[in-house]
């Protein structure tokens, strides 16, 4: 496979005696849209979690096997350094509800106490708000709350805030699910365009979704991953049973 | 089947109950205030604020020690108990079914059942017997454990309610633990916990037999924490018992002003927690 970026093997999480993830392997391809798409409920969250150990913060979830980013076990590393190289959109946009624009998209560089100058806090800002496609709607507006924006507009301070840090990989949990059609086709195209500077994990159960952006899909379902592939050929000869069905079912 | 007007004369009955019962609530409490204020205005004076006590007889007698030393017994109950409040509702919120948890919580609801007095006792067999004296330092630590249960309430109640969303977007930031939970989680909680630590301070603000035999009292001026201090509710309870009336009237005059800063204490807490 092309450059080895990040590589799951034998991934298996139990919460408490409930098996949640079932040994799943799979590498990821650098700088291309991977999403993972099963039906509510399978794991996708869980999985992704795990990606940048965000797992921990779940009581009595146990994790074996291992994950390599860039040949380096996560489990080894330190969590702090794993996240900032694997950035992470949530479900729901959850920017800092009291910091301004300004300060969410650096709060990464702030609340970690490092420390910048304000010509270099200005340009991560701008660069990482045009990044997130943002900077046009908020740029008269940088030091008002960013609790005032819209949903979309939110969740794109969201991405602005995780690609201040500068991460190789960003995780994105299903990021428009609260949002309404215009804002999805607006962060789809923004997903779309990012692919060019890092590699991107979405997790997604809307299947159109995932064929119109995505270069590889995981289909998952009760913890196991199913099928993995080139999304046009996940999409047009699955190889299982379970995708087929879930494809038609939820394409009907 | 009653008539309509039977009915509407039920109906008014009740409320005129629920109205007599409301006024009912009201008179003693209008009675206490209006007995305090009646006879404690007239003792109020700049210089009945600011000097010290004089031998009954004398004019110019004043209070100005007692709210020296509440302010000091104030300030040392607060230093002790607000750290050690926040990092125990912390660690609370944070493991709530951790073993220590559970085990603190019976502990706290022991604490808050214990009578006031008998944690002057406690205090006193700590800090007065081995410092061998009384000290505005033993009255600070027996009001701090009085006010440690309702800051450790608060601080839990408060930094429960708030979102896990707001700790999992710092986390995911790649922000330590200790620099979330210090930098977000509770600033964001800084409303409630304020709320708790003021509602503390009200509660030991009032306190008489915590300081019988810690911060004792003290006819004179101090700002030493090793030496007994006089404090509002002490200096109340010995001038309202003697026989002297120019002492009783300012016994009025020391509840008028431990009232007004009660009140003023709950207003701050409301605006703060409707904010
Ligand atoms: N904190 C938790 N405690 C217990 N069970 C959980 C927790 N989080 C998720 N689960 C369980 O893990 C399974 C997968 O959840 P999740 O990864 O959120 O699925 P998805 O994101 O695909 O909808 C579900 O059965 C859910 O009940
Ligand atoms: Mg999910």
């Amino acid at each position: 496979m092309n450059k080895q970026i990040l590589e799951i093997s034998n991934l298996s999480v139990s919460i408490g005696n409930d098996t949640i993830i079932d040994n799943i392997s799979m590498d990821f391809h650098w700088k291309k849209i991977t999403t993972i798409l099963g039906p509510s409920g399978c794991g996708k969250t869980t999985l992704i979690r795990c990606i940048n150990r965000m797992h921990e913060l779940i009581p009595h979830a146990r994790v074996s096997g291992s994950i390599l980013l860039f040949k380096k076990n996560i489990y080894e590393m330190n969590p702090i350094l794993v996240r900032r190289e694997i950035g992470m959109v949530f479900q729901r946009p959850n920017p800092f509800p009291t910091m301004s624009i300004y300060d969410n998209v650096i709060a990464g560089y702030k609340l970690n106490g490092i420390k910048l100058g304000s010509a270099e806090k200005d340009n991560i800002v701008e660069t990482s708000l045009c990044r997130a496609g943002l900077w046009s709607e908020v740029k008269d507006a940088l030091h008002r709350r960013g609790a005032f924006l819209s949903g979309g507009q939110q969740q794109r301070l969201c991405i602005a805030r995780a690609l201040a840090m500068k991460p190789r990989i960003l995780l994105l949990d299903e990021p428009t699910s609260a949002l309404d059609p215009k804002s999805t086709g607006h962060i789809e195209d923004l997903v779309s365009e990012l692919k060019e500077s890092v590699t991107i994990i979405m997790v997604t159960h809307n299947i159109r979704q995932a064929s119109r952006i995505s270069d590889f899909t995981a289909f998952l379902s009760k913890g196991e991953l199913v099928e993995y592939g080139s999304t046009e050929k996940l999409f047009t000869v699955p190889e299982d049973k379970r995708t087929e069905e879930y494809l038609s079912r939820s394409a009907g | 089947m009653p008539s309509v007007s039977k009915r509407l004369a039920t109906d008014l009955l009740f409320k005129g109950v629920l109205g007599l019962a409301t006024v009912i609530l009201f008179i003693p409490l209008i009675m206490i205030l209006y007995y305090i204020i009646v006879n404690g205005a007239g003792a109020i004076s700049w210089a009945f604020l600011t000097s010290l006590p004089k031998p009954p007889g004398e004019i110019g007698s004043g209070i100005g020690n007692a709210i020296v030393g509440s302010a000091i017994l104030i300030c040392i109950a607060c230093t002790i108990s607000v750290p050690i409040g926040v990092g125990v509702g912390v660690f609370l919120s944070e493991k709530p079914t951790h073993t220590i948890a559970k085990m603190v919580r019976i502990c706290l609801e022991i604490l808050q059942g214990i009578p006031s007095i008998v944690i002057g006792i406690i205090s006193y067999l700590w800090v007065v017997l081995p410092m061998g004296g009384f000290s505005a330092l033993s009255g600070g630590i027996a009001l701090s454990l009085m006010m440690l249960p309702l800051v450790i309430r608060s601080t839990e109640e408060t930094l429960k309610l708030i979102p896990q969303s707001l700790k999992e977007a710092s986390l995911g930031l790649g922000v330590p633990y200790y620099r979330t939970m210090t930098k977000i989680i509770i600033p964001a909680g800084r409303p409630g916990i304020s709320t708790g630590i003021i509602l503390g301070i009200s509660r030991v603000a009032g306190e008489t037999a915590p300081l019988l035999f810690t911060a004792f009292g003290n006819p004179f001026l101090t700002f030493n924490i090793m030496k007994p201090v006089n404090s509002l509710p002490s200096l109340i309870y010995n001038y309202a018992t003697s026989p002297y009336s120019d002492w009783q009237q300012a016994a009025w005059g020391a509840s008028l002003v431990l009232i007004l800063f009660l009140f003023t204490l709950s207003l701050i807490a409301r605006t703060i927690s409707t904010r």
